[in-house]
């Protein structure tokens, strides 16, 4: 049992830094503010949950396991609400937009 | 608005959920231990009682039923966008069409519409810029990203777990 737990840990480990690298990857070639934002919440979800994840197979004590758990949900609720605040600054700071696609709210500022 | 609610009702259900969140982070469960949890628990049940945060805002147990369904869902749409917006980022010529669109919202309360302003937002792809009364300013990395938010499903789902008992 212990081995099959370590190769589904290391699996879970490996594909959520996979995903890590990408929102830094999209980081680093996205255009603007409002896209890079973009990239950084396949950090903070997938990337961030597959981790802790992976970790949670690695647990011996439950206490241990259940304070993951926690990580996991404070996470969840507060990751939206920081990329939000950074976001609704940037629009309010009139942050240049790089466009492409035609505008739909362009007198809504 | 806020729904009215039996505020002794919120506040046993308050207790009873920082009860349970103490019992899991304690690890000692001896009386003497034990005791000094409920003192606690009902301490800060009594505070927050006396700051009158005690409403169906502040101790949302009523969406407890609805969220079983909904979060289940939001997390297979989450893992959905992430590998959408891993391939676009990843493509040699990026697949990127950033656009502003705003998304009428069908919720009741202000707790709602936050609910669905925090999915669109935890949803790698599109981030909520601003809530305004009943629409929500949104920017979306792609043309199909923000197509798909305007058709509307995560809001009937997010009504429907607000509508829920």
């Amino acid at each position: 049992m212990a081995p099959v737990l370590d190769i589904a840990s290391w699996v879970l480990l490996i594909s959520g830094s996979f995903f890590v690298i990408v929102g830094g990857i999209g980081l680093l070639r996205l255009p603007d503010f409002y896209t890079r934002v973009h990239a950084a919440s396949i950090t903070d979800t997938v990337g961030a949950w597959l981790i802790i994840l992976g970790l949670l197979l690695q647990v011996e004590h439950t206490l241990v396991g259940i304070k993951l758990i926690m990580i996991l949900l404070f996470l969840i609720l507060t990751s939206p609400l920081s990329s939000h605040a950074l976001t609704k600054a940037a629009y309010y700071r009139e942050t240049p937009m790089f466009r492409s696609g035609p505008d739909q709210t362009e007198d809504d500022r | 608005m806020i729904l009215k609610k039996n505020p002794l009702q919120l506040a046993i259900g308050l207790f009873i959920l920082l009860f349970i969140l103490w019992l899991l982070s304690s690890g000692h469960y001896t009386t003497l231990i034990i005791s000094f949890g409920v003192f606690s628990c009902a301490l800060v049940v009594f505070l927050s009682w006396k700051m009158e945060i005690i409403d169906s805002e502040g101790v949302p147990i009523h969406l407890i039923g609805g969220a079983i369904r909904y979060v289940p869902w939001l997390i297979w749409q989450i893992i959905l966008a992430n590998i959408d917006v891993t391939k676009r980022v990843l493509q040699p010529k990026m697949d990127i069409t950033p656009q502003l669109i705003e998304v009428e919202t069908s919720q009741k309360t202000d707790l709602g519409r936050v609910i669905y302003a925090n999915s669109i937002t935890l949803t790698p792809g599109t981030v909520s810029i601003q809530v305004h009364e009943d629409r929500i300013l949104v920017h979306a990395i792609a043309k199909e990203v923000a197509e798909e938010l305007q058709k509307g499903e995560m809001d009937r789902r997010v009504t429907r777990m607000e509508g829920l008992s």
